[in-house]
């Protein structure tokens, strides 16, 4: 029987976040191009969303790369306000890259080559 | 003419480690093929922040770490036959054309031909009030905001033409940030305005290194996970560019920081919303089909890049100044220290609101949550995490005028006596805010001026 190992995104995969206006985008790349379809099925726009809710994010679209092993997601309406509008210290919404990396996902073991 | 063309980057934003351009030109140098190198200097806002230095100073308003940037390297690129360009420019790239005179004769280069690419700046040519709004910043009566500034994003081919015109640094004001990776490589390869594929190799080029270092290890190291080494030496990237479209990435062999698939995947998705449509002025440029080569250290090649025809309309971006941000902080540190940073948030708010000093209030708990918060404090108040035990608290506000916000953020200071136990550290400040909004309009009325000359005759 196959058994899952409950792990942070950041143990796997990197991710980069860029603004523009009151949007945001995050790129997520697995380290192990094997691990590309268990993103693709646990790593949905809606669960994106709801990380960003508190902030009302109004949307989320997710866009699959599978040449480059990447999805970029395109959050609206996150950045209270935008880079300029916004009271928050980080504006750019940069950090929020961190902020996906942070969210668990189930691998099987015997995906998860662990040093 | 030679089959590989060589772009290097010598800065990805205004406030870029300022020495960072020596060893890119220095590899360029070396290495002896066709280059360029240019300079992205331009945020968002840069131009407006730079339009009011301008109204306090005529002779202000340029990139501030020009001569700087330019100095080590100028007189060797002229040497090499390297141009240079930038859109260091800002809001008064007149004044950046006689800078880089004055510094040009300094160097002893009085021939040096000085390439200046002007009509950017739409500000009295367009009357934003008869367009559509493309994109704003959300949620704000701008109604009482003056403009500051409006500039179109200009694309390569003005550029392109001081390039032919012999100039060895061409300087720029808005253009976009693509552009001045393009322009150099349209010149050099013949390429057409309506060449899309190889505009398309051009124009990632250009977004692969307009950050600078974002492609060679920076915002990507991550200790124990992503590591790069010297960091604190990061090599600027250089673009290898073939005349059969080919596109390579690397760096200057004595330089830190790294070039490897990842660094490349995060910065060719960078800003990029569908990756099968990201708009430049000179082409539409389709990532969908782009896959990486390694080629040895620090060279990853770029494959299958397309490229469709560019937009009919140009990007104007205007900025506008009506607000004040007011920032206040304070520590608290120790036993306690949530419960006594939380009742500190509350005061701050509570106070400011009694006042009447603000549009808009925020609080912080730096230590427990801030960057991922909302204005709200959803994170920090909901936090039942173990108890930090150095927290700093931050008051945020918009304010309509100066005074209201000074007031504000010094509620912060007076909490040096009428705080809670053991609250210490205050700092305060005011800073004017820049909103902007974007429009477009058609290419025909933003005409674009070109002037080459040399040292001697920019005064």
């Amino acid at each position: 029987m196959t058994q899952n190992i409950e792990t942070p995104l950041h143990d796997i995969a990197h991710s980069r976040a860029g603004d523009k206006g009151n949007r945001v985008n995050l790129s997520l790349m697995p380290y192990d191009p094997a691990h590309y379809a268990l993103l693709a099925e646990q790593v949905t726009a809606e669960k994106v969303l709801a990380l960003f809710r508190h902030r009302g994010a109004t949307g989320c679209k997710r866009y699959d790369l599978p040449l480059l092993h990447a999805f970029n997601f395109v959050i609206d309406d996150v950045l209270e306000g935008g880079v300029n509008g916004s009271l928050n210290l980080d504006g750019h919404g940069k950090s929020h890259s961190f902020r996906l990396l942070a969210m668990t996902i189930e691998v099987p073991k015997a995906l998860l080559n662990r040093p | 003419m030679s089959d590989l063309f060589l772009v290097g980057n010598g800065a990805g934003f205004s406030g870029d480690r300022v020495d960072a351009p020596i060893p890119v030109m220095r590899s360029l140098i070396k290495r002896g093929l066709p280059a360029a190198m240019f300079f992205e200097c331009l945020g968002e806002r840069t131009v407006a922040l730079a339009q009011l230095e301008r109204r306090r100073d005529p002779e202000a308003g340029y990139e501030p770490m020009l001569e700087r940037l330019l100095e080590p390297i100028l007189a060797d690129a002229a040497r090499a036959g390297i141009p240079i360009l930038g859109n260091f420019g800002a809001a008064n790239p007149l004044a950046a054309a006689r800078a880089i005179a004055r510094l040009a004769k300094r160097l002893g280069l009085p021939e040096l031909r000085i390439g200046l690419v002007t009509g950017d700046d739409v500000s009295a040519s367009i009357d934003l009030d008869s367009l559509a709004v493309h994109e704003a910043d959300t949620g704000l009566d701008m109604s009482s905001w003056k403009l500051v500034s409006a500039n179109a994003y200009i694309g390569a081919a003005p550029l392109a033409e001081a390039l032919a015109a012999g100039a060895q640094i061409v300087v720029a004001g808005r253009t976009s940030d693509p552009a001045l990776a393009i322009a150099p490589l349209m010149h050099h390869f013949g390429w057409a305005e309506d060449d899309w594929q190889a505009l398309a190799v051009g124009a990632a080029t250009g977004h692969l290194l307009e950050c600078g270092s974002q492609v060679t290890g920076g915002v990507f190291w991550d200790p124990g996970f992503k590591d790069i080494p010297d960091p604190a030496n990061i090599g600027f990237p250089i673009a290898e560019v073939g005349r059969d479209l080919s596109l390579l990435i690397t760096k200057p062999e004595d330089t830190g920081g790294i070039v490897d698939m990842r660094t490349i995947k995060e910065q060719l998705l960078y800003e990029v919303h569908d990756p099968a449509c990201y708009i430049t002025p000179d082409v539409t440029l389709d990532i969908t089909g782009a896959h990486l080569s390694n080629h040895g250290r620090d060279r990853v090649a770029v494959h299958g890049l397309r490229g469709a025809r560019r937009p009919d309309l140009l990007k104007v971006t205007a900025c506008y100044e009506g607000s004040w941000l007011g920032e206040g902080e304070i520590s608290v540190a120790g036993p306690n220290a949530l419960a006594r940073a939380k009742a500190t948030a509350d005061v701050l708010l509570e106070r400011v609101k009694r006042r009447g000093l603000a549009r808009r209030a925020r609080a912080d708990l730096i230590g427990v949550a801030s960057v991922h918060d909302s204005d709200d404090g959803a994170l920090w108040r909901g936090y039942d995490g173990p108890a930090p035990q150095d927290i700093r608290i931050r008051l945020a506000v918009e304010a309509t005028t100066r005074d209201d916000a000074d007031q504000a953020s010094r509620e912060a200071l007076a909490l040096l006596c009428c705080g809670t136990a053991g609250t210490s550290g205050a700092r305060w400040r005011v800073t004017p805010r820049i909103l902007t909004r974007s429009f477009l309009v058609p290419r025909d009325q933003v005409p674009t001026e070109t002037r080459v000359l040399p040292t001697r005759e920019w005064n």
